[in-house]
């Protein structure tokens, strides 16, 4: 290479002003790259997280700022029925919901996986209860869950002639529960089955056709190829759906508000009626607080699922 | 069945030919109960609240509470009354176009922090990209139901309390970690050689970000789009939190408690809202339905 062509080359960029060389100097540019994403992150995402906890030891009030009271609101929570109560049912409907979901989801993606005519429509129409909003659909499941006027008693008791009195969905506890988890469910499977379709449709046809001519039967396929490949992607959606499912918020509060006498009520409702309208921002805080310690566990999940995703794929552990 | 659908000329025929038509029929028999009757199920609980809500909305109310006398799932007079008293009784107009301009402007703000992060972490890879990476997709497991409480303490030491720009500022929270996610796994996909042609070419890496990575990538950012969007008008928890007087509210909030007054509810205008709530997202999500699934899809794959 000649010495001319060489002063040709670096010409141009000699000629550009300050401006454009730092932003062209790659330390610069990736950190102003960042900026705009981690600015708002940090100051309303990690900030927020750390002033929760801080507010969890204090005994503010809105319109006060607090003083630090140290675990008395832990304290009191422990001594608190309400609290224990809204445990229990955030791990229960969580715990029913999440079975609920895979168990459907799973079947409704294995229908999926078949060959049908009009597929991509049938998809699209499938994810419905999941684009609209929440609230939306929980005001129309109210509707449903009505004492008097609910379709679903009407046509149990003057179509059906199953039942003889109209079912009481949302007047007392055990129905109340069960009915949002109904709904709960209702609106987790369709996420559920697209991702698991998507897990479906990487498993290689050559497995099954392996297997069937060992002689295998449907199930064991199921058991044995279905499963085991479909892990790593069950064990990521089945986080994430724990992490939403606990910290419901929207469908409790659209539907029950935590009633009938506060039976329904989850962590996250329990922290908003004492925290926002309550105006007990300290006691709020540590409730939403207590929810921390099974989000971390089910990120534990998460990480331990995608470990073994890698272990499986043959990429090793870095 | 099976014995049935063999015929007495196939009884004729080897059994060689008449085992596969004996079979083909029993498979179509076994696919009808084993696929389309459960998919059929699937399909009705899964469209029934949107069918019920429908029709609830244009029922007149005398035939919304009387089961007896009219059939309850079918609508004998049609009427608009409920649509009426929602666009010109309440503030239902003014809803719409305040979640409209909530949901597009923390749309666009998401954007543009997650592609620049995206593109960052994915193509300049510097030290400790991946730490921010996993900082970033940790940041999206963080739910708004733990961050409500102390976000409305600083947007009201902030002076935004009630004002929609509160609403823009806190739902990039959970919009930029999903955006950034999925745009980084869209930009893994983009080969990496075009970008190397262009930097021996000359060109800076802003240049190639804006003529290069950004075009190919439009399809990602569609997706990341769609989503945000449909994010952001679902909120509620922040919407309900932040905002009190009637007129800055979200649809979502608004409906439930400006519509749900006294004992007896409108359930015809609350279902009317509902429908006209859940229009927008469905008509946006049905233009771009293939982009969103291939992006679920991939991001949960990635």
């Amino acid at each position: 290479m000649s010495a001319t062509t060489a002063s040709v080359w670096t010409k141009p960029q000699q000629q550009a002003n300050w401006l454009v060389r730092l932003f062209d100097w790659k330390p610069f540019l990736a950190f102003a790259c960042l900026l705009p994403a981690a600015g708002l992150l940090l100051v309303f995402l990690t900030y927020p997280l750390g002033l929760g906890i801080w507010l969890a030891f204090t005994d503010t009030t809105i319109g006060r700022s607090g003083y630090w009271v140290g675990l008395e609101n832990f304290q009191y929570l422990l001594e608190d029925p309400l609290w224990w109560n809204a445990v229990f049912y955030s791990v229960f409907y969580t715990g029913i919901a999440t079975i609920g979901k895979f168990a459907l989801g799973l079947w409704l993606a294995l229908l999926l996986n078949n060959h049908l005519p009009f597929k991509s429509l049938l998809r699209a129409i499938i994810l419905l209860p999941w684009i609209v909003p929440t609230v939306l659909s929980a005001i129309a499941f109210w509707w449903i869950y009505d004492p008097q006027f609910s379709i679903i008693s009407f046509l149990l008791v003057d179509k059906l002639g199953i039942l003889d009195n109209y079912i009481d969905f949302l007047g007392s506890a055990w129905p109340a529960r069960f009915s949002l988890i109904a709904a709960n469910i209702w609106r987790g499977i369709p996420f559920v089955a697209i991702s698991l379709l998507a897990g479906l449709q990487t498993i290689s046809p050559s497995l099954y056709e392996a297997a069937l001519l060992d002689g295998s039967t449907g199930w064991q396929r199921f058991r044995y190829i279905t499963f085991p490949m479909l892990m790593p992607i069950l064990a990521i959606v089945m986080t994430f759906s724990i992490i939403f499912t606990f910290t419901d918020f929207q469908l409790v509060y659209a539907i029950t508000r935590g009633g009938p006498v506060n039976s329904t009520h989850l962590l996250a409702t329990l922290a908003f009626q004492r925290g926002i309208p309550g105006g007990q921002l300290g006691e709020g805080a540590a409730i939403a607080v207590s929810m921390i310690p099974f989000l971390v566990f089910a990120t534990l999940f998460s990480y331990f699922g995608l470990a073994r995703r890698k272990w499986q794929q043959g990429e090793g552990n870095d | 069945m099976t014995d049935a659908a063999v015929l007495p000329e196939a009884q004729q025929s080897n059994a060689a030919t008449a085992q596969p038509e004996a079979m083909a029929w029993d498979n179509k028999a076994r696919r009808m109960v084993t696929i389309y009757l459960p998919l059929a199920c699937f399909l009705l609980i899964l469209l029934f609240p949107f069918y019920w809500m429908t029709v609830t909305a244009f029922k007149p109310n005398a035939e919304l509470f009387d089961y007896k006398t009219y059939n309850p799932f079918w609508i004998g007079s049609p009427t608009l009354d409920h649509i009426k008293h929602l666009l010109f009784n309440t503030a239902y107009p003014h809803w719409l176009v305040t979640t409209m301009t909530v949901a597009v402007c923390a749309t666009f703000l998401s954007l543009f922090a997650s592609t620049l992060a995206a593109y960052a972490i994915q193509r300049l890879r510097f030290k400790g990209s991946q730490y921010v990476g996993l900082a970033i997709y940790l940041a999206y497991l963080v739910p708004p139901s733990i961050l409500f409480i102390p976000l409305a303490t600083m947007v009201f030491r902030l002076g935004l309390f009630d004002s929609p720009l509160a609403l823009i500022l806190t739902y990039p929270t959970f919009l930029v970690p999903f955006c950034t996610w999925l745009l980084i796994g869209y930009f893994k996909s983009i080969p990496y050689e075009l970008e190397e042609c262009a930097l021996i070419d000359g060109a800076t890496r802003l240049q190639i970000l804006r003529q290069i990575t950004l075009p190919l990538a439009v399809p990602g950012l569609i997706s990341a789009g769609i989503f945000s969007f449909t994010l952001s008008w679902n909120e509620f928890i922040y919407a309900l939190a932040f905002i009190q007087s009637s007129e800055n509210k979200t649809v979502p909030v608004a409906i439930l408690t400006e519509l749900v007054s006294g004992d007896v509810y409108q359930w015809g205008a609350l279902m009317a809202g509902s429908l006209l709530g859940s229009l927008p997202v469905a008509i946006f999500y049905s233009f771009f339905v293939d982009y969103y699934v291939s992006s679920l899809t991939g991001a949960v794959k990635e």
